[in-house]
């Protein structure tokens, strides 16, 4: 690899220093989490945030103090470190009883080796995996101004949101953190702030090159979730080509409040489909104060594909959300 | 299996000292890695290509790279040593440590044949840094025999053939030893799912479920 400095910041505001520092000695800088995204970047020197192939410092998170931790709030929401592993969010108790969607997504990123290494944060600040950007075409995300899966193999692209640039967000962890509407605490040099899940991912139109918010100085924390409400219940199906190790073709997070048999309040947000976590808010509507009957998952289903188009080689996407997220109302709604 | 006095042997030296050349510089591997390079070089005059044939074998000596002193435990044995920032841990333990029992096959978090134990979990280590490993206590394949003897898990291997070309065997082997040590009786899907992070390109699957399988009922890892 490419030399670069790493640093091991021991608090917060160290890392928020260390950034400083860099960045006033003309130094790029990236976060690294478990770096099983990161250092494949690096290896072959695709373009970073920043837009350099290698950046000059790393910043170790993992040596910070107490964000590698779920807690639980006495006011029955949980905060939880940005440097958590992925395993230990799906091996969670609570947040296997609290919050299973999460610890689902968590519990079916790529393997048990990826999963002991990454984190929450990395998960989510994941770059985007299309094999363009990763194979060193001059695409948007690499700082160039064209996105070759439009005329080239697009088989794994978006079909909603797309434009100008077609990667779908990687992420399995994202849509469950919006569906559960977590918010994130970021902190950088220019002070610390929170953000709602719903506003941190960003579609190419608004910003072709980044996938969220953060400026290049500014890293995730923490995230928080509000108290689970009762008769809460949530899930994540992720649909792969192969039953493990590859990001996921489609995937749905839905949690569900139920009264009785009525489905009183719910949210949809599908992974794999678009550029970030895809709400789609007219298929929710279709259960809010309904008994979920297998004919209204056919229409919820239907209206989760409403506005999707197509690129020419992934089109088999529309069926497939289609008849997943019927199916996982129908099966979370009617699961004891 | 191999190499278990050899890792003991090279503990608390220092390596990665940029200006003197190491030891093991005319190595098989040192050698081939250096040929490839210069074939790699000699076909292209760019500088991409060159910097790229680094990833072909050991890199080139540079000064004044970024070092960190880290202390790291590797099969029992304390090193305290100076790593480059940017060597991997596969690169730590295989180049630097001459430990050549976790496999490169991808370099890439694809194939699972680089894997060893980071505190008792399976990690890639082709995706981890040494420097991240400060703290640390690592297993690798060649800790697992003790005093001669291979684990049980091992000798089941070998009863069932578990290794065919064997180029993913100690990948396999370490995230089943880690498997048994939290799950001394997994089923056979928990096996399946243990090991979905490594790949056998020989496709020895069914052997090496069973190996497991057989381990556990013989009493762990
Ligand atoms: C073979 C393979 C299969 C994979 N399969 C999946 C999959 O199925 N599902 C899935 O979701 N992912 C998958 N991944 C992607 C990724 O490795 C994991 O998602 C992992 O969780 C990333 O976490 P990390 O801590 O290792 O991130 P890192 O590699 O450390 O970081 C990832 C990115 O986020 C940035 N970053 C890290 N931490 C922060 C922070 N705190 N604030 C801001 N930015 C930060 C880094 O600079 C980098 O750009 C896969 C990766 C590989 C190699
Ligand atoms: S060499 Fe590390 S996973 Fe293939
Ligand atoms: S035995 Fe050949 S790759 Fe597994």
């Amino acid at each position: 690899m490419k030399t670069f400095t790493n640093q091991n910041p021991g608090t917060v505001d160290e890392a928020i220093e260390l950034v400083r520092t860099a960045r006033e000695d003309g130094h790029s800088v990236s976060f690294a989490g478990g770096g099983t995204d990161l250092l494949q970047l690096v290896k072959e020197r695709v373009v970073n945030r920043s837009g350099q192939d290698v950046p000059d410092v790393l910043v170790n998170l993992k040596s910070l103090e107490g964000v590698d931790q779920v807690s639980f709030s006495s006011l029955g929401g949980v905060a939880i470190g940005g440097l958590t592993t992925l395993s230990n969010l799906a091996n969670n108790p609570r947040i296997l009883d609290d919050y299973k969607v999460l610890a689902e997504a968590a519990g079916q990123v790529g393997t048990p080796q990826i999963r002991n290494a990454g984190t929450l944060a990395g998960n989510v600040c994941q770059r985007p995996w299309c094999w363009y950007y990763r194979n060193g075409f001059p695409c948007y995300k690499a700082g160039g101004n064209e996105c070759f899966s439009i005329a080239g193999e697009n088989q794994l692209h978006a079909i909603f949101g797309g434009g100008p640039s077609f990667i779908v967000h990687p992420s399995d962890v994202a849509p469950a953190l919006v569906a559960l509407d977590a918010t994130f605490n970021v902190a950088g040099p220019s002070g610390n702030r929170v953000i709602s899940s719903s506003d941190f991912f960003v579609l190419p139109r608004d910003n072709v090159q980044h996938e969220n918010v953060l400026s290049d100085d500014e890293f995730l924390i923490s995230v928080d979730l509000p108290a689970p409400p009762n008769g809460l219940k949530s899930t994540y199906h992720k649909v792969m080509d192969r039953d493990a190790w590859t990001h996921a073709l489609v995937s749905v997070a839905v949690v569900m409040e139920m009264d009785g048999d009525i489905c009183s309040a719910v949210k949809i947000v599908l992974g794999g489909v678009a550029p970030e976590p895809w709400r789609v808010p007219s298929a929710e509507a279709l259960l809010i104060g309904n008994v979920v009957t297998e004919e209204l998952a056919r229409s919820v289903g239907e209206a989760a594909v409403s506005g999707a188009r197509p690129l020419a080689k992934n089109a088999y996407k529309i069926p497939l959300v289609r008849g997943v997220v019927a199916r996982t109302v129908l099966a979370l709604a009617t699961s004891v | 299996m191999t190499n278990s006095r050899d890792s003991n042997s090279v503990s608390n030296e220092k390596v990665g000292d940029s200006d003197k050349p190491s030891h093991f510089d005319l190595s098989r591997r040192g050698f081939i890695g250096g040929t490839s390079a210069a074939l790699l070089a000699a076909k292209s005059t760019s500088v991409k290509a060159q910097e790229n044939s680094e990833s072909v074998g050991v890199e080139p000596e540079v000064a004044n790279v970024p070092k960190t002193a880290i202390t790291v435990t590797v099969n029992g044995a304390s090193h305290q040593t100076v790593v480059e920032d940017r060597w991997t841990l596969n690169e730590f333990l295989r180049d630097h440590l001459e430990l050549t029992g976790s496999k490169i096959g991808c370099n890439r978090g694809e194939c699972g044949s680089c894997t060893v134990l980071v505190d008792g979990e399976p990690v890639y280590s082709c995706s981890t840094l040494a420097v991240w490993a400060d703290g640390k206590e690592i297993l690798t394949v060649e800790g697992l025999e003790k005093d001669g003897q291979l684990s049980v898990l091992q000798q089941a291997f070998m009863e069932h053939n578990a290794p065919q070309c064997g180029f993913c065997t100690s990948g396999q082997l370490m995230s089943a030893t880690a498997l048994l040590e939290e799950n001394p009786e997994p089923t056979v899907d928990e096996v399946r799912h243990a090991l979905a992070g490594n790949l056998c390109r020989c496709s020895n699957y069914n052997a090496i479920v069973e190996a497991v399988m057989d381990a556990s009922k013989t009493g762990g890892a």
